[in-house]
Order: C-alpha cells, then structure tokens, then sequence
C-alpha cells in the first residue's frame, strides 16, 4: 500500500514528458518526411527509379515469352509480333512438368520435415533444463557460421556409402535432424511464451510431449510457417545439390534449376542449340510464378524472418 | 502456506535441480528432444569434417571406394595447381568489391524506404523483394540474355548515352562485374534487414538530436548508422561468407557447359572445387581446397569479428 501511495506522485511528473514524446512525434518532428519539396522529388524519384530497375527484368522477361525466336533480343517490352504458342509447345519441348512435380516434392518434403524437427529440438532448448545445454546450443550456433563447402564431399560419400545415390533422399534427409538457423529462429518463438503455462500444464498431468504438441505448437504457429516458407523457397533455388545428386540421371529426373541450367545449355548455340531461347524464358517465368505467389501469400513472415535474423547479431 | 511456497522456490532458484541430480526426468525428456540435432550434427557436421580430413590425405577412388594415404601431395598440390590461386583471387577480388557494395546500396534502400510513409512503403518493399524470391536460376537466364554484349537490352541501354558497353560475358575484365550486377539485383535479403533495424531506432534520439541542431546529413552519421551498426555488423559477416562460396550464378553463366571453355576470370574457389570434386572426381584434392576455404573463411571472419567489435555500438555497454 504504501508503494503505491509513494509512487502515485512521480508517475504524473514522469508521464507529461512521456505523453509528449508519445504523441507529438509525428507532428512535432516528422523527421522521417522530406521537408523541402526539392527533398520529396530526389526521394521519390530515386524510389520510382529502382523500382523500374528492380521490376525491369521481369517485364523484359514476360515481354520475351510472348515473342517469335528471333525477336527474343529485340529488347522490346510490347512484343511486335505476338506469339502465344510458346506456353504450349514450352511443355512439349522440355519435361518441365516432371521437373515442377520433383521440385514440388522435394520442397514439400525438406519443408515439413526441417519445420518438425528443428522446432522439436528448438522446444528442448528453450524449455527443458539439463547439463551442457548452453554449451550444446554453443555448437548450434557454431555450426550455422560453418560453410558448406567444407562438409559437401564428405555428405555426398556418407549418402554413397548409405546407398542413396541416385534418389533424391539426399536433397532431404538431412532436414530429419533440424537446421541450426530454424533451430535458432523457433528457439526464439518459445522463449518469448510464458513458462507458467507449461509448468500449469505440468500439474495438470501433461507429459512432456504433450506440452509440445498442445502449448508450444499451436503457440508458435507463425514461427512454423516462416521455417516452412524459407525452406520451401531454399529448396525450390537450390542447384548445387541436385547439380551433384541428380545430375547423372535422366532429364526426367531433374528438379526445376538443374532442368532449366540444362535447358539453357541446350539450347545454347555454343553446343548446338538453335537458340530457342523463348522456351528458356518461358520456363524461366513458370517456374518463378510458383515462388512470386509465395511471397504474395508469405511476405508477412518473410519480412519478419529476415527482421529476427537481424536482431541476433 | 504461502511462506512454504515462498521457501521452496528460494531453494530451487538457489541451487537448480540438475545439479543435485543432473539426469533426471527433465534433462532426460530434454535430451530426447534435441536428439535428432545430436545425431545429424554427428554425422553431417563432425562426422563429415573428421571424414573430410581424412580425404585430403587420401587419393580417394570413386568408383573403387578405395583411399589411398598420399601424404600431404594433396596440400602441395594446393601450391602447384595454378587455378588454386587464380580462383581464391578471384573470389577475394569479388568479395571485396561485392560486399561493401551490396552494403551501401541495401542501405540506401532500406533509407528511402524508411523515409516516407508505411503503407507506400509497402508496395516499394514488395517491388524490391521480387528479385529475391527469383530462383537464381531464372535470374541467370535473364541475365544472360540481358547482359549479352551485342544485343543485350543492358548494353542498349548504355547506347542511349553514348557508352559503348563490354562484353560482359565473354571479356574476362567484365565477367566478376556482371556477377556482381546480378547480386546487388537481388540484394532486398540485406534490405529488409536492415530496414529493420532502421525501424528500431529510438525516434526520440532524433529529436534530440534535431534540438542540438543537427541535420539530417548529421542525424544519419550520428545517430542513424551507430544505432544500426550492430545489424549492418551481422550483414557484412554472413555476405562475406556467402561471397567467398559463391558458386551459383558464375556455374551458370560461364561454367555449366564444360565444353564452353569460359576464360578463368570468374573461376571461383566454390566452382574451382566442384569441379575438381564432382566433375573430375579429384576428391582428395577437392577436400584439400575445401579445408583450405574454410581456413580463409574462418580467418576472415574472425579478422572481422575483433575489428568490428570496435565499431559496433551495443546499447547497454558491452
């Protein structure tokens, strides 16, 4: 009672600058707005201009899918002849629905299982106590700064030596035993959930797991879905490990990256090709919408992905 | 009642339970849950590493499975193999010139974004984000095309000023450029973070500093790049060690058709090492170059680390 009674004074001597500060900013210092008119038109220029930068390649793109082989280096952005075939005849010159149907389920595959495990054994880290565990944690973090250039040959003898060369287990199966920097990422998401609950659902006889399963998860839920997108997108790009699991295959048994590198050396003049190019570029942008739709659907944990990365340096 | 509670957490905030008895039900459920971590960082990690040194000292026979001690011939060849030191050249000269360029040119953006309201920002954020979510297989692809030094639209649009442009695919002075026009393309990964951080800065340190009559050139200098240094800090470590393995868009614009016969301009050490590993199958040698990037990464690294600790304001002290 008496606290409160000291404190009342000094809390209205605090809050008037507070409130101040709290409220006038926007008016009072719009530092972040341009004051001169000559400032707004550098700011907005500048803006416009990369946008046309950044946005230029892919309306250079859709502009070279809707045009006859040779003008594809016209540079034009409105086709003069326009050809609609080339998303038709796309499909018949490259296998490019078995490589979005392996790509699919490879994503899908190293998606799910990198999200399950690396929240599991982000959960342990997080909630449970035992010996060695900030130690442990240590070599988690130590393996994320490790590059994998190092452990490349040796991964690829060790999925030999298991005999699973030739299948595509080796573009997912590491992801069974979590990833350090999702690991990292959901560890974070925990932490911030309030120990009181797991421990009330302890007395309420609710086994380890099961504070898992029924607390942390549905808790965490947007955490899940930024581990599964960056996932999915990381292994959608990925070409060097198809470029060394899958290369010695068929074509049919390519993912989206390796087909399309190959479709580019294909139809490359150097070796042969006729320059058909339009069917590289049509490829190109099929294979690209998948991802653009992500991100249309995503961006809010895209964006805050990447922002908790920043904070942990 | 609530005294005997009050007692008992002191003594367990005292001492903690594991240590009276380390291995009990919780530190056992505990292991159980990161033991998939345990056993993928025992074999891919460690296991992977002890392998791979092993390798290095080896003539390792892929179709035989056989590994042949040779010594230390692997590491000498290091020395010998002219295209070693072309290629870790070559990524150090694109490293040093990649990085503080992706640097600035995130941060210019992530400022102009932050300058004007969020709901326009909004729409900017997404325009800038695209190339990011562009496989970079695509990107390659377009650029190939773009970048083509005869009819490429990037040299066309140097033609409207006069500029007659390289040939950046083919002259070997401009292939680590076009490389590196492809990175800052794709450069909003850096942007978003540090927009971020931006975002976070404490709008009252402004203020005071716009009392103390500083402007905004000496707002920025002052109060913006102290405040974020800590993430600009974590951006240059992880696009240091990005560059020094690049690999993607070099394999694909000169190295992916081992019959074009590129000239080793854009031969980096992450490409030199494929190629020696899964292309001529030298896999003691490729294990040598591996270990000896990842004493130059580790180097370089901690190098940055002990200097930018000088640089990096941490709120709080240190």
């Amino acid at each position: 009672m008496a606290s409160v009674v000291n404190s009342q004074p000094q809390a209205v001597v605090e809050s008037d600058p507070r409130d101040r500060s709290a409220a006038a900013p926007n008016q009072a210092f719009p530092w972040y707005k341009p004051r001169s008119i000559g400032g707004k038109i550098v700011l907005w220029t500048l803006l416009l201009g990369f946008s046309a930068l950044f946005m230029y390649p892919f309306v250079w793109l859709l502009a070279a899918t809707f045009k006859p082989r040779q003008d594809v280096f016209d540079n034009r952005l409105i086709p003069e002849t326009w050809v609609f075939t080339n998303y038709v005849e796309v499909w018949e010159q490259l296998p490019l629905l078995a490589w979005i149907s392996n790509s699919l389920i490879i994503a899908l595959l190293a998606a799910g299982l990198v999200t399950f495990s690396s929240s599991l054994v982000a959960f342990g880290f997080a909630y449970f106590r035992f010996p060695f565990r900030n130690l442990l944690f240590g070599l988690v973090l130590g393996t994320m700064m490790l590059p994998g250039a190092v452990t490349m040959i040796p991964v690829y003898l060790i999925w030999k030596e298991l005999g699973f060369l030739g299948t595509t287990v080796p573009l997912w199966g590491a992801n069974l035993f979590g990833s350090a920097f999702y690991i990292f990422l959901q560890r974070q998401f925990f932490l911030g959930l309030p120990r009181d609950i797991f421990e009330a659902a302890r007395i309420d006889g609710c086994s380890y797991f099961g504070l898992f399963r029924r607390i942390a998860m549905p808790l965490s839920i947007p955490s899940f879905i930024i581990v599964f997108i960056f996932e999915f997108q990381a292994s959608w790009n990925n070409l060097q490990a198809p470029l060394i699991y899958l290369n010695f295959g068929s074509p049919d048994q390519y993912t989206v990256p390796l087909g399309i590198s190959y479709a580019m050396t294909l139809f490359s003049p150097t070796s042969g090709g006729q320059a058909d190019y339009q069917y590289v570029m049509t490829a190109a942008l099929l294979v690209t919408l998948p991802m653009l739709v992500l991100f249309a659907f995503g961006q809010r944990y895209f964006i805050e992905g990447l922002a908790g990365q920043g904070r942990k340096g | 009642m609530a005294t005997a509670i009050d007692s008992q957490q002191k003594k367990r905030l005292r001492r903690p339970r594991w240590i009276k008895e380390p291995f009990n039900r919780e530190a056992r459920a505990g292991y159980l849950f990161i033991l998939p971590w345990v056993i993928g960082f025992l074999i891919f990690t460690l296991g992977a590493m002890v392998y791979s040194l092993v390798i290095s000292f080896t003539n390792y026979d892929l179709s035989t499975d056989t590994a042949t001690p040779v010594g230390f011939s692997n590491y000498e060849l290091l020395f010998k193999d002219p295209k070693v030191m072309t290629s870790l050249g070559n990524t150090l000269y694109y490293a040093v010139l990649s990085v503080p360029l992706e640097i600035c040119f995130a941060l210019l953006l992530a400022y102009l974004l932050h300058r004007i309201p969020d709901r326009g920002a909004g729409i900017f954020r997404i325009i800038y984000y695209l190339p990011k979510m562009t496989p970079s297989v695509a990107a390659a692809s377009i650029f190939l095309l773009l970048l083509n030094g005869n009819s490429g639209a990037i040299n066309g649009f140097l033609g409207l000023f006069g500029i007659d442009g390289p040939q950046w695919l083919i002259d070997p002075d401009w292939m680590k450029p076009s490389i590196i026009i492809i990175g800052l393309w794709s450069v909003s990964g850096t942007m978003l973070i540090l927009l971020a951080a931006l975002k976070n800065v404490p709008k009252d340190l402004y203020e005071a500093a716009a009392i103390d009559g500083a402007g905004s050139i000496r707002q920025f200098f002052s109060v913006t790049l102290p405040m974020i240094s800590n993430a600009l800090f974590f951006c240059t470590i992880v696009l240091t060690i990005a560059a020094l393995q690049v690999f993607d868009q070099a394999f694909l614009l000169f190295y992916r058709d081992t019959a074009s016969g590129s000239p080793d301009a854009a031969l980096f050490v992450g490409v030199y090492l494929f190629q020696q590993a899964f292309q001529q199958f030298n896999m003691g040698f490729a294990a040598a170059i591996a270990w000896l990037l990842f004493v130059i990464i580790l180097l370089i690294t901690v190098f940055q680390v002990r200097f930018g600790n000088k640089f990096v304001y941490y709120e709080g002290g240190r």
